[in-house]
């Protein structure tokens, strides 16, 4: 755990200096700006001092949780941007990976109780394409086949329940797909062990056997998986929110970055890494809760 | 394995098993059609892929223009070509960046084993945690679209996986009898890596080329398509992608081709990587991924 915090330290070092040692300030493109409201800007925000006092009042303010005001918001502040956003980026990025565990799941165990049949064939043949369709190949089609032509969407936005479906699909598919395939491998690897002989044996039902002996051990690979999902699911809402229109953290990001939006760009590359790093921390107690065995070794 | 014990050397035994895998040897053939295809660009089409005909415009795939033409009057089938160029070259150099820096490093750190192991891989485990996609969006936004820049970042985001399974490989070797005689006739250590171990574990690092190259190319197709990797009027797969989906209404087929070819190139690489990986990799067991 406590590596996170040079993990962190290093990102927004090598983010801070490459923002700010960089051609060209946030003020550059208005072209119609006088040198003097530049100059009057770059005081109001501190982007006159030297740079390394810029950095450590940056990290001080950033003890306090307080991100700085926005260049390209003027009226806002990072932190207010963030509370906007935050809450649209978790309910997509959490509804993906709500429908990548359960189709995934779903999927790898029913491929994996007849291997090498037409019931394992067709869904991995299906997560294949789900990993060879990266999301902005998925979305654009997806809008074109069920938005315009069929209707039965709306090709962009974030407002109705229905407007949920086919970002979330497009988001959590490639995901869905890996999980499908970890699951099927893992249970694979299971269901030939001795304990699940026992367990048939004894008569338990089908479905306990499956469900409680063997998919609990099964699930170890899919729950490391989900530290590098996570992230995934991040970089993708990228994407999918530019696709989709969908007013989260994501777009706001990549619209940051063309605005070279400093303040912003650091804000939210903070929120971020803050974000998997918490992630990953609570995959790791999670791994530990499924396999006693991770946890004597710790 | 009840085969005769017939002498073959490790090459010809994985090629045997590699032919036996339909879907690898289609996606290999697939491949070397595509990259043949976009090399020759020049010669297979007689449009360039810069040359505009606003006067045109967009117009539905014909005999004189099989993919039809995109908003600005250029051949769609050209530019394909010429976006295919660009993501295999993008692939290429950037999985090579990860080879020449991945594969010393795992190399050396697996055979020095001990504290310098330790403290090399936990460098690699550090870096491995740091939101890397999100460094290369701002490397590319502060310095500019910089074709050479986008090899160099995506590479060195690359080595750390390489780094990782080249180390684990070499810890298994460096205890081998063929080793421990090289130590023993006095050769130097950067020999024995070089000349012994390396060509010991090329069957790996050829597998997770394959398997780096269409990450590789989806960073690059990623990154066009949000506009901040390659820049028109030269041609990328994800920028087609992007241009097509914004167009999609009123022209379909901008986005359907561009689509369809980056979704086969990476259901090609990803069947030959695995195909790959069973017939070389023994950790793997057919079937199991």
């Amino acid at each position: 755990m406590l590596e996170l915090i040079p993990v962190l330290l290093i990102s927004i070092t090598i983010v801070f200096f490459m923002v700010r040692l960089a051609p060209g300030g946030p003020f550059t493109s208005e072209k119609s700006f006088p040198a003097e409201a530049i100059e009057r800007l770059n005081q109001h925000y501190g982007l006159d001092k030297p740079i390394l006092v810029q950095y450590g009042n940056y990290l001080l303010n950033l003890l306090k949780g307080d991100l700085g005001p926005s260049f390209q918001y003027p009226s806002r502040t990072v932190n207010d941007i963030i509370k906007e956003t935050f809450p649209v980026s978790l309910e997509l990025g959490a509804l993906a990976m709500l429908f990548a565990l359960s189709i995934g799941l779903l999927a790898g165990i029913v491929a994996s109780l007849k291997p090498n049949t037409l019931q394992d064939h067709m869904p991995m043949g299906l997560a294949m394409t789900g990993i060879c369709m990266p999301s902005f190949v998925l979305g654009p089609l997806l809008i074109l086949v069920f938005g315009l032509w069929l209707g039965w969407f709306n090709a962009s936005g974030w407002e109705l329940p229905s407007d949920r479906v086919l970002p979330v699909i497009t988001l959590g598919a490639a995901y869905a797909a890996y999980i499908s395939r970890l699951t099927r491998g893992s249970m694979l690897e299971i269901l030939p062990a001795d304990y699940i002989r026992t367990a048939r044996a004894k008569g338990l039902s089908e479905a306990t056997v499956i469900f409680k002996h063997t998919l609990k051990n099964a699930l170890l690979p899919v729950v490391s998986y989900l530290g590098p999902a996570t992230a995934g699911i991040l970089t993708g809402s990228f994407v999918v929110e530019t696709i989709f229109n969908i007013p989260g953290m994501g777009r706001m990001f990549v619209l940051a970055a063309f605005n070279r939006d400093y303040t912003l760009i650091l804000g939210l590359v903070v929120f971020f890494s803050l974000l998997v790093v918490v992630f990953n921390a609570v995959v790791d107690i999670l791994l530990g809760l499924l396999n006693p065995k991770l946890r004597m070794h710790a | 394995m009840s085969r005769k014990p017939v002498k073959n050397s490790l090459w010809a035994d994985s090629w045997k098993q590699l032919r036996k895998n339909h879907a690898a040897i289609a996606g290999l053939i697939i491949l070397i059609i595509l990259i043949t295809a976009s090399a020759l660009a020049p010669l297979l089409t007689p449009y360039s892929f810069e040359q505009q005909n606003l006067e045109l415009g967009a117009v539905k795939p014909s005999l004189h223009h099989w993919l039809g033409t995109d908003t600005l009057g250029r051949d769609l089938f050209t530019r394909l070509l010429y976006g295919g160029r660009t993501s295999f070259l993008v692939g290429i150099c950037a999985t090579a960046v990860s080879l020449l820096i991945g594969v010393p490093y795992g190399a050396v750190s697996g055979y020095a084993g001990g504290k310098v192991d330790s403290v090399m891989m936990r460098i690699v485990d550090i870096l491995y945690t740091m939101p890397f996609t999100i460094l290369v969006i701002i490397l590319m936004v502060v310095f500019g679209r910089n074709i050479l820049l986008m090899f160099g970042a995506i590479g060195a985001i690359q080595w750390l996986v390489m780094a990782r399974i080249i180390r684990g490989q070499v810890m298994a070797l460096r205890k081998q009898a063929f080793v421990e005689a090289a130590i023993a006739i006095g050769a130097s250590h950067p020999r024995i890596i070089f000349k012994h171990i390396i060509p010991n574990v090329l069957g790996i690092i050829i597998v997770y080329t394959t398997l780096t190259i269409p990450h590789v190319m989806l960073m690059e197709t990623f990154l066009s398509f949000l506009g901040l990797g390659i820049q028109p009027p030269m041609s990328s797969w994800g920028l087609l992608i992007k241009d097509g989906a914004s167009v999609m209404e009123t022209y379909p087929w901008l986005l359907i081709s561009p689509a369809i070819v980056f979704s086969v190139t990476l259901f090609s690489m990803n069947f030959l990587g695995d195909g790959l990986r069973d017939a070389l990799d023994p950790r793997f067991s057919k079937g199991k991924f």
